[in-house]
């Protein structure tokens, strides 16, 4: 079997790729992708906890960060259709009159 | 049954209040005055089932409601009727029906809306003394204290367009505050020692003390109570707002600046006999000041001009008997010419208020002058009341004014009653300058430009012309009435108080002695310890000396009357002569003593530098404003730093959220 501290670490170098993603990239489709991997991440350190202590809530909440996943694309999308139409871009350096 | 008497006032004061724009004059003037009307009804009938109790147990006790009830502090609003009481709320209700109706008519001139706050002012007015002397505690008391001294306020403001009415409004208003503030810490001084603010409890509390023979807690409360009263009731100090107020109506004048308000000081004293008299020391101030207030009023009265000051000066010369009176422990004397002065007195400023109507608002006796043809009525009725005020026999003020004096005497106080006799003669010469130049002596050419100058007037609107002082018309029947029926009180009214020394037996001294009750038992454990055939030597030697005192105080009413015939009537000469021969003193007179002067020396102009420089220059623009701005700087100063930090970018956003998350993490790792 395939030893906790594995899973962690993959974990962990899927989680640094998507920070890298959301701070590097300059498309705001891709830093929504990104954000995927991130949670994406988290769940699968979830699910290896759960593994590991052998009951069911990792994987229980694995299904809850992948249904706000699910839902925060969708809104993000949506958002992002809505800037692309104002501003005729999607880098996110265009985007920051919401300030005093 | 009691509450219904300050209740009928205070219902035409509320529909007066709300409705009297839209009433025309006939129903708020009547309105007003069918309250006062019934209230005296009601009164009259309290009065009745009062006299029909045994005298020792003489009280009618109502208990509205518990007022308040804060631990050790209990009190009710309640009303309470006993012998005092009786005859203060025959006055008020009595008298002020009276002038009710003769307002009616003297205040015709205003528009309906003016006619009717003049009629809801004079209704609560009203209202407020009936609470004032029916309270059963000090609270209730000071409720209708207060009450009274802001519609005095109103009241002589009540032409408040013209700037001195509106001056002397404030001043009347500020100057009763001193005093109001210093019956505040005499209740608060009682309730320290006694824990209680009832008059009975207090009462029956001290009863039980000897006489306080140092400067104690009872001295210093019955003190304050005093400074409260000198405020009120227009003594030294504190009187100087009582002639500025005859800038208001002359029905006013004669109501709350005569016949009740400026008594409640002497009632308060009355009310508290048992308490003012186990304090030695303080009875004695209330009669020096008393006497030394009533013969300074009487000098001053003696050379001012104008009708309404003249009669001003002697309200407070008059008060200052009472005083004195309450101050050699003569309570039924005090009260006995509070109640006399109050119809000659209310009698007077009607009269004066009646000439001053037929004139249009002269006020000035210097152009007035032969008006006895003209106004019958108003002459007659106001030689009454100058013969009454005067003290000669039989007329009321006689009686009262001169058991106060045998009763000064009888007491020791023989400086005093020396006072009070020069005040007598003074008192006479006075009143009959003023009747003589008023009534008397031809019609005066009109000083031209002399008008009404100075000398606050009525005259808001009316203002005289050269050709408007010939006098238009006697009193129309409204105001008729009310003098003929304070005539026939100012000649009637001391019949009740007759002194045994000359037959009578003094009615009204027995009726209000329950009320004085302390005093009268140790007054007669004092006779007791006299064997019986002494007491009687003694009661007879009383006698004679009482008669003797009368005789000699008549004599003086007639000489004074005499001197001013003399001085006014028949050689106007000799007047000028001695204002001239003595323009120093006469200046000084002219000038109320510089009273007015002194005061804004050195009270009113330092507290008004202390408020400008001290309270609004350095405390409110620096320390408040200060702290205020202050405050508002540091925010906008600190923002203009700090939203540096809100960039509008989403990736420094994110970044900063990471670099938190990592420190939080890193902190909980490794610490």
């Amino acid at each position: 079997m395939i030893p906790l501290g594995h899973y962690l670490v993959v974990s962990a170098v899927l989680f640094a790729i998507g920070a890298a993603g959301v701070f590097l990239r300059r498309n705001l489709i891709t830093i929504l992708l990104s954000i995927e991997i991130m949670l994406n991440a988290v769940n699968l350190s979830f699910v290896a906890f759960g593994r590991y202590a052998g009951d069911l809530d990792g994987q229980i909440i694995t299904f809850f960060v992948m249904t706000v996943a699910a839902a925060e694309a969708a809104v993000g999308l949506a958002l992002v259709i809505a800037l692309f139409r104002q501003r005729e871009s999607l880098n996110p350096d265009a985007f920051t009159s919401l300030k005093w | 049954m009691l509450a219904l008497i300050p209740l009928f006032p205070l219902l035409g004061f509320v529909v007066n209040a709300m409705l009297g724009r839209r009433l025309p004059k006939g129903v708020s003037g009547g309105l007003a005055s069918v309250a006062m009307v019934a209230s005296f009804v009601v009164s009259v009938a309290s009065v009745w089932q009062l006299a029909g109790l045994d005298p020792e147990a003489r009280a009618i006790e109502q208990t509205l409601y518990a007022w308040i009830a804060s631990g050790e502090l209990n009190i009710d609003l309640a009303f309470r009727l006993d012998p005092l009481s009786a005859v203060m709320i025959l006055v008020i209700t009595g008298i002020g029906s009276l002038i009710h109706i003769y307002s009616t008519a003297y205040m015709h001139d205003e528009a309906d809306g003016e006619f009717a706050r003049y009629f809801s002012y004079l209704n609560l007015f009203a209202a407020f003394m009936l609470v004032l002397v029916l309270g059963s505690n000090f609270p209730v008391m000071f409720v209708g204290w207060e009450g009274v001294g802001l519609c005095s306020y109103l009241l002589i403001g009540f032409w408040f367009r013209k700037k001195s009415a509106s001056d002397a409004g404030k001043k009347a208003f500020i100057v009763n505050r001193i005093g109001d503030y210093a019956f505040i810490l005499g209740m608060l001084a009682l309730f320290a020692r006694f824990g209680t603010l009832d008059f009975q409890g207090v009462a029956s509390e001290v009863a039980g003390l000897p006489p306080e023979t140092g400067f104690g807690v009872i001295s210093l409360a019955t003190l304050l109570l005093f400074i409260g009263a000198t405020g009120k009731s227009a003594q030294i100090p504190l009187y100087t707002w009582l002639p500025d107020a005859m800038e208001g109506p002359t029905p006013v004048s004669a109501l709350i600046h005569a016949a009740t308000m400026v008594t409640a000081g002497v009632y308060m004293i009355g009310r508290n006999a048992v308490l003012f008299s186990h304090a030695p020391d303080t009875m004695t101030i209330v009669a020096v000041i008393g006497a030394l207030t009533a013969l300074m009023a009487g000098t001053i009265g003696l050379v001012q001009n104008d009708i309404k000051r003249v009669l001003a000066y002697s309200t407070v010369s008059q008060l200052g008997y009472m005083f004195l009176a309450m101050g050699v422990g003569a309570f039924g004397a005090g009260i006995f010419h509070l109640y006399t002065h109050a119809f000659f007195k209310a009698l007077l400023f009607l009269g004066s208020g009646a000439v001053i109507h037929a004139l249009h608002g002269e006020q000035d006796i210097r152009n007035m002058g032969g008006l006895r043809k003209a106004l019958p009525l108003t002459y007659w009725t106001f030689l009454i009341g100058a013969i009454a005020i005067a003290g000669v026999p039989p007329l009321a003020g006689f009686f009262s004014k001169d058991e106060i004096l045998f009763e000064t005497y009888v007491e020791g106080h023989t400086l005093l009653w020396v006072i009070g006799a020069a005040t007598s003669l003074l008192t006479a010469t006075y009143m009959f300058r003023l009747v003589f130049l008023t009534f008397h002596g031809q019609p005066a050419a009109g000083h031209p430009g002399s008008g009404t100058g100075d000398s606050g007037s009525d005259a808001h609107r009316r203002v005289p012309s050269p050709g408007s002082r010939v006098p238009s018309h006697d009193a129309p029947p409204a105001m008729a009435l009310a003098l003929v029926v304070l005539a026939v009180g100012s000649v009637a009214a001391g019949w009740v108080g007759i002194p045994h020394a000359i037959g009578g037996n003094n009615q009204l001294h027995a009726w209000l002695a329950p009320a004085f009750e302390a005093r009268v038992e140790s007054a007669v454990e004092a006779a007791e310890a006299l064997p019986p055939g002494e007491a009687a030597a003694e009661a007879e030697s009383h006698e004679r000396l009482e008669v003797t005192l009368m005789v000699f105080s008549s004599v003086v009413a007639v000489m004074g009357i005499l001197l001013a015939y003399g001085v006014w009537v028949k050689r106007r000469d000799v007047a000028e002569a001695c204002a001239r021969r003595f323009a120093p003193v006469h200046t000084l007179l002219l000038n109320k003593y510089y009273v007015d002067e002194v005061y804004d020396a050195t009270i009113v102009q330092p507290i008004k530098a202390a408020s400008t420089e001290g309270l609004w220059r350095w405390f409110d623009v620096r320390v408040i404003d200060g702290a205020v701005n202050g405050t508002g700087a540091i925010v906008d100063g600190s923002a203009a730093v700090l939203r540096r930090l809100q960039t509008g970018s989403v990736r420094a956003y994110a970044g900063s959220l990471l670099v938190g998350v990592v420190v939080i993490l890193g902190y909980y790792l490794w610490r």
